[in-house]
């Protein structure tokens, strides 16, 4: 979908662009404060920043650092990855529809996380730094089969065929996933059905030190490659007259994508839908040009994850809804509204 | 959705006429193959699991019931309901999706992937977190009604689109519409603490199923399906094209009507019994007309009898994979129901 170009010089748009997302900013370090002081033990702003500075008591320290803190950094960083790697998807195959959850990439790494998990006597036991590589690999395979199944000859890969081959996966995959998981014992089998629903369930430095490094590599790459995706978003044939090796590139980008997906569903299950609904938020906000817009969907879906996790957090206190549903409740219509405004 | 797919390469050029075909004699044989088969399957379904009981032993115990030994109790209370339900849901969903593909002429309809089980399961959620306690009569009724709902946005969703209803929008809309909706009984289930309850539906088990449940379902499923038979000869011409079908004088809205009627009934008596259990609607229509050509009066009774049997298979695999754990009996239809589903996502010819 390229939308129109509006007649504004290129000076004004970034401007206004810069403007959206300083904004947006804000917004996600607003949700933060909300959201560290969401849950079972208030703090007050004064109390919060002691506690940040190291002031304040053994038992606010504790609260803050090691359970809502990292959780927090978590949510951001998944938010974050799930929303560029539906960018790039979206970029790469032109399908307006594209996104890790309903492409099936994120059932395949959550096949291969199960697979691990269960080879361990705990949950806890499982090496965390092993799960966003296991993840990956699983993720990798996952778009590999898809990509072949629905790749014909003569006509390369059809975007409907894509979505359709992606979501007959990701229905194969969970069903595996629940006939494997049945055979778990029943701790197991409780902390597997939270994980599938997309609860954010590894919250400790550890796995905030396990995804950093995906993170920190992929997201500048794809960014450094926005002006990549700028020339393939004008087609094939297009982007090859300019000069760009179009399926080196596609490859590229993908496996990039592929590998954020992967190492936030190790982290957090299946939560769908970000990498949907970020960019094309993105898009509106600031146009489809990839220096702004992939910069504006990773806050979008960092700003979405932490709203989704507060909001679980907050309705149901002492216990909580997974993320991943009430993400699933603001996207899904979002992308029936999309359908159905989409042309075929 | 152009019946007549253009050739592109010359190797085409020999293909076939239009298969519009029918094959009576072996509709009449897999139905008295299927039947027997089925028969078959009970049985063994329903001496076998954590306690074996001998066929004799069932046999006293269906025609000479004797309350006291407990390889009887076991039989009547427990095995025998089980496989019941499971012949009434694989027939009852496979009937179903054999009218919406032949309306529909959409090869990729199934009321599992068009939100119609999700509907149901929906609204089942809201009745136990809000009217906890509801007879069974009821849970039905308003799983009629989500079924109705569920189908009724997808079309809805669907037909908005500019290019219209397209296999591949309907499907899309579907799986969109069931994880929200399984995403909000979710959220229910949590807030209600029903999840108990709730998770035995989900799961698409066959294991609860109760006499009564059977008794209140039994009366609608049957009327549903004799209604279906005798539709047949009017979707066989709506499968042939709505223009078609109203040259020969058929009221194709009264017709599609009574069809969309039939399979809420269908879908939402099986989503109320056994939970959502996908591909049986999708399966099992294509085989059968693979099987007995294009003659709707044969597919929908043969494809009854092979919903069933796919369903009553399922679910002794679901029940032989780990004992004493049982498996989801979903879980295993859509093993087996996905990579038939890819294969008709590849497939660009259409013989409906």
């Amino acid at each position: 979908m390229q939308s129109r170009k509006k007649i504004s010089s290129e000076d004004a748009r970034r401007k206004h662009g810069l403007r959206v997302i300083g904004v947006l900013a804000v917004l996600i370090v607003i949700m933060f404060i909300i959201s560290v002081n969401t849950g079972y033990i208030r703090l007050t702003p004064l109390e919060l920043l002691d506690t940040l500075f190291g002031k304040g008591t053994e038992k606010q320290e504790l609260i803050l650092f090691q359970f809502r803190l990292p959780r927090i950094v978590i949510s951001l960083l998944i938010g974050t990855a799930l929303a560029v790697s539906g960018a790039v998807m979206q970029g790469v195959f032109r399908n307006d529809l594209a996104d890790p959850g309903i492409l099936g990439i994120n059932a395949g790494a959550g096949l291969m996380v199960m697979l691990l998990i269960s080879f361990y006597p705990t949950t806890s036991a499982a090496p965390v730094y092993l799960l966003p590589v296991v993840a990956f690999a699983g993720a990798a395979c996952t778009a590999a089969l898809i990509y072949s199944l629905a790749y014909k000859r003569h006509q390369g890969i059809s975007p409907i065929r894509l979505l359709l081959t992606g979501v007959a996966v990701a229905a194969g995959m969970s069903a595996a996933m629940i006939v494997l998981t049945l055979r778990l014992d029943p701790d197991k089998y409780q902390f597997v059905a939270t994980w599938l629903a997309g609860s954010i369930w590894g919250t400790s430095w550890k796995f905030v030190l396990s995804l950093l490094p995906w993170i920190l590599i992929l997201l500048p790459y794809v960014i450094y490659k926005a002006r990549v995706m700028n020339v393939l978003n004008l087609g094939q044939q297009t982007a090859t007259g300019l000069g760009a090796n179009v399926s080196r590139e596609q490859f590229r980008l993908l496996a990039a994508a592929v590998g954020l997906a992967a190492s936030s569903v190790a982290v957090s299950g299946g939560i769908g839908f970000v990498g949907l609904v970020g960019p094309h938020l993105a898009r509106r906000l600031v146009g489809p040009k990839h220096q702004l817009m992939l910069p504006a969907s990773a806050l979008i879906g960092a700003l979405l994850v932490i709203a989704a996790d507060t909001i679980g957090r907050r309705i149901l206190q002492p216990s909580e809804i997974p993320t991943g549903i009430v993400v699933a409740v603001i996207g899904a219509p979002y992308f029936l509204y999309l359908l159905a405004r989409t042309k075929s | 959705m152009n019946q007549q797919a253009v050739s592109g390469s010359g190797l085409d050029e020999k293909a076939k006429p239009l298969k519009l075909r029918s094959r009576p004699w072996a509709a009449t044989l897999i139905l008295i193959g299927g039947l027997i088969a089925l028969a078959l399957g009970i049985a063994i379904s329903v001496s076998f699991g954590a306690a074996d009981i001998k066929l004799s032993v069932v046999w006293t115990a269906v025609f000479h019931f004797n309350p006291d030994i407990t390889d009887h109790q076991i039989i009547r209370e427990l095995r025998l309901p089980r496989v019941l339900g499971g012949v009434m849901v694989g027939a009852s969903l496979a009937v179903a999706g054999a009218i919406m593909q032949g309306m529909t002429r959409n090869p990729l309809a199934d009321s599992g992937l068009m939100g119609i089980n999700s509907g149901a399961g929906f609204a089942l959620a809201v009745c136990f977190a809000f009217f906890p306690g509801l007879p069974f009569m009821y849970l039905i009724l308003y799983s009629f009604v989500g079924a109705g709902a569920g189908a009724g946005i997808v079309y809805g969703v669907g037909s908005l689109a500019k290019g219209g209803l397209t296999p591949a929008r309907l499907v899309l809309a579907g799986a969109a519409l069931s994880a929200l909706l399984s995403a909000l009984s979710e959220g229910i289930a949590l807030y209600f603490r029903i999840g108990q309850d709730l998770a035995f539906w989900y799961a698409g088990g066959l294991a609860g199923t109760k006499w009564f449940q059977l008794q209140i379902m039994s009366p609608w499923v049957i009327a549903a399906i004799l209604g279906a038979i005798v539709l047949s000869r009017s979707i066989t011409m709506l499968s042939l094209g709505e223009d078609i079908a109203k040259g020969l004088g058929q009221r194709t809205g009264l017709v599609k009507l009574a069809g969309t009627l039939i399979v809420l009934i269908l879908a939402g008596a099986s989503v109320a019994v056994v939970g959502a259990v996908g591909f049986v609607g999708l399966i099992i229509p294509h085989l059968t007309r693979y099987l007995v050509g294009v003659d709707y009066r044969w597919i929908i009774p043969c494809s009854a009898v092979l919903g069933a049997l796919l369903v009553v298979g399922g679910d002794l695999t679901a029940r032989m994979i780990n004992p004493p754990h049982e498996t989801p009996v979903g879980a295993i239809i859509a093993l087996i129901g996905v990579p038939f589903f890819l294969y008709l996502a590849r497939k660009e010819r259409r013989e409906l």
